[in-house]
């Protein structure tokens, strides 16, 4: 790197190519191995497939939603750790055993579907998402009888704190399992409209699966953990 | 590739490709498809990230007008009613940390440069990409739809804090409107976190201690994004139900307000919102000010002809400061009935984070010295940003003590420090990002002239308006009081508050040259000679 | 600042300047360094990396902060403290949008119930005391807060609707009066005088306006107000109010 004179005024920028690394940049000094913009269209990330794409941004998506529930269970908490005047203690809705059940059933039915996709037997695979879509639709049903059970009894959203949290963080659960319950139905759609697979595809698809797989198994765990706070932490 | 219908499918080629800003000509389809698929529902990131910067340029343009009103107000009063001055500052603050400070540097600069600087062909989800500016766009229109709704102010009057009970009981429909337009900013904020976060994780092909540290930068803080943004929705949540539903998450019984006692809430707690919103809102002054750091150290290194000093400690900085910072929010809480015992730990904690923050000062410092300094206009804005930040960051010392905190909170000396390192240091890195990257993004220059000139004006500026507010502080001036002719212990503050003003007037005004200087360079800049720069 | 009015002024002015050499110092020494830094010319020797220099600047801005937040800590711990004798002037403070109550015990030194349902502003009845009861019955209510010099003084926070501050600028110290929450702070006042109180959390368009003052009076002075019923008292603390000026 020739530098001519010390006057600020006649200093030049040591040029960069590129493609090369000078010696100055090369720690942090923003001189990386740029590919050059016109690399062509149709050019894909082809290096990684999209099913390692799914899978990661479905791990960190998962991750933002933990600490939304995770922010709500705090407040929950200190909530109820908090000079409790008026902390009244709902009857849980016992149907809530029925649709914790079916959550968990839908889990296993999930992962028969997997197991069928992975040994390419195509119409079982189908069959046993949308059995798992429909038990996550059949859980949601019964999380709505809970609520017209509580609403029966009297029990509404601004009646105490841990009925306020109840239908709270049951809704919100319920609404990410719905956005799950749409993601397998384009699953299911995609399964029922294919009738040649190739391997790219199938590679693709299993990666979609997956990544679903993971949402749904938090969602089934996250439940667990809700349903334990809201029954037991009281 | 064949799609799974079978058919040849160019539109989910260019959906994945990151190159067709550059002029993939599609024979036979009409034009004015072409450029809405370029233009607006694009998936390069690179016309995203420009997206999102016209955003924040439209954002930071509205709020330096409130800004304007809030000192003309100040400085002679009866401008305007005081909710409605609590309504302009309440906008004036909003827009500025979050459609500006937490767009701009992250998801406008970072989705340009991110990508390219750690060697990935573009973001990890560009359809996500493109969702996430939407949401944040759909955020920034409602939001300003509370301008118009009601007639005596333009939105919410709780400060972008919105502290209950206040901004339960006593707020306008403005803050349900700030509610819903900053839960759907959440949404894609967190989305634009997911986007970096993930090709970070699988597209990288750098190594890891070779990265600049622009990149540490912004995957440091889209790491916080992800952490602290979940819990601001969850907090918002539970403001809308306090206000909507009749919850009591917040409201505590027996409240007599508006001539009658409070049926509908009971036993909540107002700390319990400060503690959601302040896990949020410490680290977010991060993720505001860590890309500005991390250009800083880009420029200090580019125009003085070496490496920036000690690479690997500002990267153990850089991650040291994201860390520390989830753990501060205490310190918003002081005077705030938060138990005393919990304030020494967050005390200590914060003088703490001074640490990584002087080391990363000296590291520009050693890097400066001896250095074969270029003075272009992007490296006079990054040594601004240094001169800046500590001056501001020093006064986080003082605040920083619990005991010394007493006196100064909810005055203007604390009014003095965020605006010196986010209104003046964070905004400088953008400045400096701006031109320091602007051939790389249009091929052309920005003229150096006009932003020498702007550079001079704003660090003067800059300086007059806020180093005043230390003094008014410290002698007891409070913050967000609409007027001060009350108090007789103030009155002799207000030619200092008039000096205030004025340079508030004439910096804000010297921001035209930037514009100018900004949108002529597009159209008309000299073309660049080819020194592009990552 | 203004003239510090109590005990505690007197820790926080010590920190505070302490603080105020180190900040600026260092606020004097990186600008100064960095204006020469910039104009310097370059060498050919210039700074390479070395972990020695970082560990050694790393440990001194560590020891000086660090020294500087257990220091401060003295402050925080006097500000926090109970008073330890039992010789205290209480006063029951309850803020709400826009002003000040301050409730005094009266004669016996027995404070008086309050309730929300009693409270009643167009009689003036501002923080819901019962009248009624007996311990109430000397008790003064008034916006203006009325204490003993070199006594020390217990105030007892609550609000009413939302959240305020009680904040007097040469005390010192403020504390957010929280609905919900009984928080209890005391100092010691040092010098008499009229000082303006003001509200230093937002709480509503009046928030500018919710001004009142503290009035520092003599013992004996004191002594006699709180003899005095609830008009009385207003009208010795009028003309007192009017008689001093505002420091």
């Amino acid at each position: 790197m020739a530098v001519t004179s010390t006057k600020p005024s006649e200093r030049k920028l040591p040029r960069r190519n590129m493609n090369q690394q000078t010696t100055s940049g090369g720690k942090g000094g923003g001189n990386n191995p740029h590919q050059p913009n016109n690399s062509g269209g149709g050019h894909q990330m082809t290096q990684v497939s999209s099913s390692e794409r799914y899978r990661i941004g479905m791990m960190v998506g998962i991750a933002a939603v933990l600490m939304m529930f995770v922010g709500l269970t705090s407040a929950y908490i200190v909530r109820a750790l908090s000079p409790r005047k008026d902390w009244v203690s709902i009857t849980m809705p016992s149907i809530l055993w029925a649709s914790t059940t079916l959550i968990f059933i839908s889990s296993v039915t999930f992962e028969a579907a997997r197991k069928y996709l992975l040994i390419k037997r195509f119409s079982d695979y189908s069959r046993w998402l949308f059995a798992t879509a429909g038990l996550g639709g059949a859980f949601i049903v019964l999380q709505l009888w809970a609520w017209r059970q509580l609403a029966a009894q009297g029990v509404y959203l601004s009646s105490n704190p841990h009925s306020a949290f109840f239908y709270l963080l049951t809704a919100l659960h319920a609404l990410h399992l719905l956005g799950g319950i749409i993601a397998l139905g384009y699953l299911v759609n995609r399964a029922l409209k294919e009738k040649v697979m190739d391997e790219e595809l199938y590679q693709r698809r299993i990666g979609g699966v997956g990544a679903a797989r993971m949402y749904w198994h938090f969602l089934t765990v996250l439940w667990a953990a809700l349903f334990g706070l809201l029954f037991f932490w009281k | 590739m064949l799609s799974p219908d079978g058919n040849e499918n160019q539109t989910m080629i260019s959906e994945n490709s990151n190159d067709d800003i550059d002029g993939i000509e599609r024979a036979g389809r009409p034009r004015s498809s072409q450029f809405v698929r370029r233009y607006i529902f694009t998936t390069n990131h690179k016309v995203i990230a420009i997206q999102y910067l016209c955003l924040s340029l439209f954002a930071v343009v509205i709020a330096i007008v409130l800004s304007v009103l809030m000192r003309l107000q100040l400085a002679w009063s009866s401008v305007m009613q005081p909710d409605f001055y609590l309504s302009v500052m309440t906008m004036h603050g909003t827009l500025m940390i979050f459609y500006v400070l937490t767009i701009a540097p992250q998801s406008g600069f970072g989705n340009y440069f991110f990508p390219l600087q750690i060697g990935a062909e573009g973001m990890a989800h560009p359809r996500l990409n493109a969702l996430s500016f939407w949401i944040t766009f759909l955020s920034l229109m409602i939001f300003l739809s509370s301008f118009f709704i009601e007639s005596n102010v333009i939105g919410s009057i709780s400060g972008w804090t919105a502290y209950p009970p206040l901004s339960v009981l006593g707020e306008t429909k403005g803050l349900d409107i700030w509610l819903i337009s900053l839960s759907l900013f959440c949404v894609g904020a967190l989305l634009n976190a997911v986007n970096f976060i993930s090709t970070f994780l699988r597209f990288r092909k750098v190594e890891l201690m070779k990265l600049p540290l622009t990149s540490w930068s912004w995957f440091t803080a889209s790491v916080l994004s992800l952490v602290v943004f979940p819990v601001l929705l969850s907090a918002f949540l539970l403001l809308f139900l306090d206000r909507n539903a009749q919850t009591s998450f917040f409201i505590p019984s027996n409240i007599y307000i508006g001539g009658q006692i409070v049926e509908s809430h009971k036993g909540g707690s107002p700390l319990l919102w400060q503690h959601l919103f302040w896990f949020f809102g410490h680290p977010e002054v991060y993720i505001a000010i860590l890309p500005g750091m991390g250009i800083t150290s880009h420029v200090i290194a580019t125009f003085t002809g070496k490496a920036i000093f000690n690479y690997k400690s500002m990267v153990t900085a850089t991650v040291a400061i994201a860390f520390l910072g989830l753990v501060l929010w205490g310190h918003h809480m002081f005077t705030s009935g938060l138990n005393p015992n919990l304030s020494i730990a967050f005390s200590i904690l914060t003088l703490a984070i001074a640490v990584p923050s002087a080391v990363k000062t000296f590291n520009w410092l050693a890097t400066l010295w001896r250095g074969k300094i270029v003075l272009k206009t992007p490296m006079l804005y990054s040594i601004g940003f240094v001169s800046l930040f500590v001056t501001g960051g020093l006064t986080g010392l003082v605040l920083g003590q619990s005991g010394l905190d007493s006196a100064m909170h909810d005055t203007y000396f604390v009014v003095a420090h965020f605006h010196l390192v986010m209104g003046a240091s964070a905004v400088f890195a953008l400045f400096a990002a701006m031109s320091f990257w602007f051939p790389e993004m249009f091929g052309r220059e920005m003229n150096e002239t006009l932003g020498k000139v702007h550079f001079f004006i704003t660090f003067v500026g800059v300086y007059a308006m806020f180093v005043p507010m230390h003094a008014m502080g410290l002698v007891g001036m409070p913050r967000r009081y609409a007027s001060f002719e009350e108090y007789e212990y103030l009155k002799d503050l207000q030619t200092l508050v008039k000096f205030v003003t004025i340079a508030a007037i004439i910096t804000a005004t010297a921001q035209a040259l930037f514009f100018v200087n900004l949108v002529w360079s597009i159209l008309r800049g000299k073309n660049t000679s080819a020194e592009y720069r990552l | 600042m203004p003239k510090s009015i109590s005990d505690f002024g007197a820790t926080f002015d010590r920190q505070f300047y302490l603080t105020m050499i180190v900040v600026g110092s260092a606020f004097v020494a990186v600008q100064i360094l960095l204006s020469v830094l910039v104009w310097g010319s370059a060498k050919e020797k210039s700074l390479n990396d070395s972990l020695r220099v970082e560990i050694v600047w790393t440990l001194f801005s560590a020891i000086v902060f660090i020294a500087l937040a257990f220091l401060g800590q003295r402050v925080w711990a006097e500000l926090i403290s109970k008073p330890d004798t039992s010789e205290v002037f209480k006063v029951e403070v309850t803020a709400q949008q826009f002003q000040w109550n301050f409730h005094y015990a009266g004669k016996d030194n027995l404070f008086g119930a309050r309730k929300t349902e009693l409270i009643n502003d167009a009689e003036t009845n501002f923080i819901g005391l019962d009248r009624n009861e007996e311990k109430a019955k000397d008790d003064i209510v008034s916006s203006v807060l009325v204490v003993p010099a070199n006594r020390v003084v217990e105030l007892t926070l609550k609000s009413r609707d939302v959240t305020h501050n009680f904040w007097v600028a040469p005390l010192r110290f403020k504390q957010d009066v929280v609905p919900g929450l009984t928080v209890k702070i005391s100092f010691k006042p040092t010098r008499t005088g009229k000082y303006e109180i003001a509200c230093a959390e937002l709480c509503g368009a009046q928030h500018y306006k919710m001004k009142s003052y503290l009035l520092v009076v003599s013992e004996d002075e004191a002594k006699d107000l709180m003899l005095l019923s609830q008009d009385e008292f207003q009208t010795r603390v009028g003309k007192l109010l009017l008689g001093t000026p505002s420091s």
